[in-house]
């Protein structure tokens, strides 16, 4: 049904290639709003993206495009060698079942601005659920590697709380370890600080630098310019639904090519 | 803290002792009120109409007390269970990505909803003279037969006289229940819809499908929302029950108390013991509501987390207290 147009000699990229993610020319529109006009990445196994930009220029769309909570009208994206979303079979591109599309996800992880736990479960259960219900793992094993995920966040001490009870940079932790409790091979961040108090903001860059550092690929949008400038491999700047600039974090940032992009530093640094 | 200290240091004023503002409006409508209520008391006292032994002679007889257990208290409860399970099995018809079943929810409820309950039971209670047998089987079974030649072709697996199912009890509830399921499809819509859709962002990223996000994530948090109308409905249709007398359904309080009345021109002392009754049987259902609406109106969400907060709060202050609450 939906007719996407990109070059036919586009070959999906292997996993051998090292790249985690590669996006082609992604084009999305709500209604008459062109919110992402093309947008090309490539991400490597291990490396952290940071997707930087001003409100609306599309970031946190294209970081729902990848695991297909939002569907692109034009372009692909492969995670890992898979192209998200549709099939290809002789030149012509087959809608995939939500089915399949569930098992896409299972591989990508998702941490939400607004934490999105489930209140009616408990923290443990919160951590344990989709492994349990997916049949990744018996109940028993689950629950341990849950405690042991909820101890790398620290809060092992919480199992039993709801996320009711938690402030807001717990309740990010425990996202952060339900998204890892299905061992995903990506992991997504959309502004995962952002609906957080100042001085809550710190412990949850922390367990994202601990992730990084386990060699975790993650795809991190995000307003908080020294953990991209300490963490990240790769900086994307985006503006207005394109890529603006892109390259190592440390150079954008103290020397940023274009206007743009010194504009908008000049106002968050 | 000095600035805390100065305060606490300073002597506490005197409580407020102030003149409160005076009702006069309240006397005038306690004293119209106990007028008309010492009228009501002087009727129902001297009304001979009423014939109050008589009817507390009759509305406690057997059939009547077992028109009650079965045509009232067993259907509402039937009726409500089958309401409410085919309510959510149309509520998320309602809201499926399939279009045919998206438009089939929308037809059932459009149609119970839209047919009086009193008309959609006198219509169920006179079903039977569609069919004299109701069976199941192959359907256009004779019409195929005929286009391969075979005369009379009959392809049931089973069937029943509708005299033995399709009258009295069974009609009355099919047709409780059947429009019951309409209400409650909307209900249950609201419900769900009342869920953040984050929720169903969130389980979609981890992998679940659609039916197990639905199950596990989406339902349990819409019970909230759902619960209290349901409450309200369960007392509607224990009231709706009394319609039962137009299917007819005879094992029923309304229907036997009224066959009491008619057969002894006494219609007026039992269409009160009616009310009595009705009155006794929902103020029941209204003290189960309470507590079930307490119960669902605290769980998770600003209640339990003001505790919460109260409660780590008053840990920190740990009573030494800032401002001597204590002192009356």
């Amino acid at each position: 049904m939906t007719e996407l147009s990109v070059p036919q000699q586009a070959a999906a990229p292997t996993s051998e290639s090292g790249l985690m993610v590669r996006a082609e020319q992604v084009h999305k529109s709500f209604g008459p709003l062109e919110v992402l006009k093309g947008i090309d990445l490539e991400v490597r196994s291990g490396e952290v993206c940071c997707l930087l930009g001003p409100s609306g220029s599309g970031k946190s769309t294209f970081l729902r495009c990848i695991n297909h909570l939002e569907k692109i009208d034009a372009g692909r994206i492969w995670v890992d060698g898979d192209l998200i979303g549709y099939r290809e079979r002789g030149g012509k591109l087959h809608e995939m079942r939500d089915k399949e599309v569930a098992a896409q996800r299972q591989a990508i992880g998702m941490v939400f601005q607004r934490f999105n736990l489930f209140p009616h479960m408990t923290v443990l259960q919160n951590v344990m659920e989709a492994p349990v219900l997916l049949r990744q793992a018996k109940k028993a094993q689950a629950r341990e590697h849950a405690a042991e995920l909820l101890d790398r966040v620290g809060l092992g001490d919480k199992l039993g709380a709801y996320p009711g009870q938690l402030s807001g940079g717990q309740q990010q932790r425990v996202a952060i370890a339900r998204a890892l409790a299905m061992r995903p091979k990506l992991m997504l961040f959309d502004e995962p600080t952002s609906a957080l108090d100042p001085e809550l903001v710190g412990e949850v860059l922390d367990t994202m630098k601990d992730l990084a550092r386990d060699g975790m690929t993650m795809i991190v949008v995000t307003h908080e310019i020294g953990f991209a400038r300490e963490v990240g491999d790769h900086l994307v700047f985006m503006d207005g639904g394109v890529v603006v600039e892109q390259g190592d974090p440390r150079e954008v940032i103290s020397a940023p090519q274009h206007e743009r992009t010194k504009a908008f530093l000049a106002k968050v640094l | 803290m000095t600035t805390e200290e100065a305060t606490t240091a300073r002597a506490r004023p005197e409580p407020i002792k102030a003149v409160p503002v005076r009702h006069p409006g309240r006397w005038v409508a306690v004293a119209v009120l106990a007028v008309l209520t010492a009228m009501f008391v002087h009727l129902l006292v001297t009304n001979e109409a009423f014939n109050w032994s008589f009817m507390v002679d009759k509305m406690f007889r057997p059939p009547i007390i077992e028109g009650l257990l079965r045509g009232t208290v067993l259907m509402t409860v039937s009726a409500m269970l089958i309401g409410v399970t085919l309510g959510v099995v149309i509520a998320v018809m309602r809201l499926s990505d399939n279009p045919i079943l998206r438009g089939v929810a929308w037809l059932y409820t459009w149609f119970f909803r839209a047919v009086p309950r009193l008309v959609l039971l006198a219509v169920f209670g006179n079903i039977g003279i569609l069919w004299s047998r109701v069976e199941f089987g192959v359907p256009f079974d004779t019409q195929l037969g005929q286009l391969f030649g075979i005369d009379n072709l009959q392809l049931r697996l089973f069937g029943f006289s509708s005299r033995d199912i399709l009258t009295g009890f069974m009609a009355g509830l099919l047709g409780l229940a059947l429009s019951e399921a309409a209400y409650m499809a909307e209900i249950v819509r609201a419900g769900i819809q009342s869920v953040d859709p984050g929720q169903t962002e969130a389980a979609q990223a981890l992998g679940l499908s659609r039916g197990q996000l639905l199950r596990r994530v989406v339902l349990p948090q819409a019970m909230r929302v759902i619960i209290p109308p349901t409450g309200n409905e369960t007392i509607a249709m224990l009231k709706d029950t009394s319609l039962l007398l137009y299917v007819p359904v005879s094992v029923e309080l309304f229907f036997q108390l009224d066959a009491v009345g008619k057969r002894t021109f006494q219609i007026f002392p039992m269409y009160v013991a009616a009310c009595l009754w009705y009155l006794f049987l929902t103020s029941i259902l209204l003290v189960g509501q309470y507590f079930l609406e307490r119960h669902f109106g605290k769980g998770y969400g600003t209640a339990q987390r003001a505790r919460a907060r109260l409660r780590t709060l008053a840990a920190e202050t740990g009573g030494g207290g800032a401002g001597g609450a204590g002192t009356p």
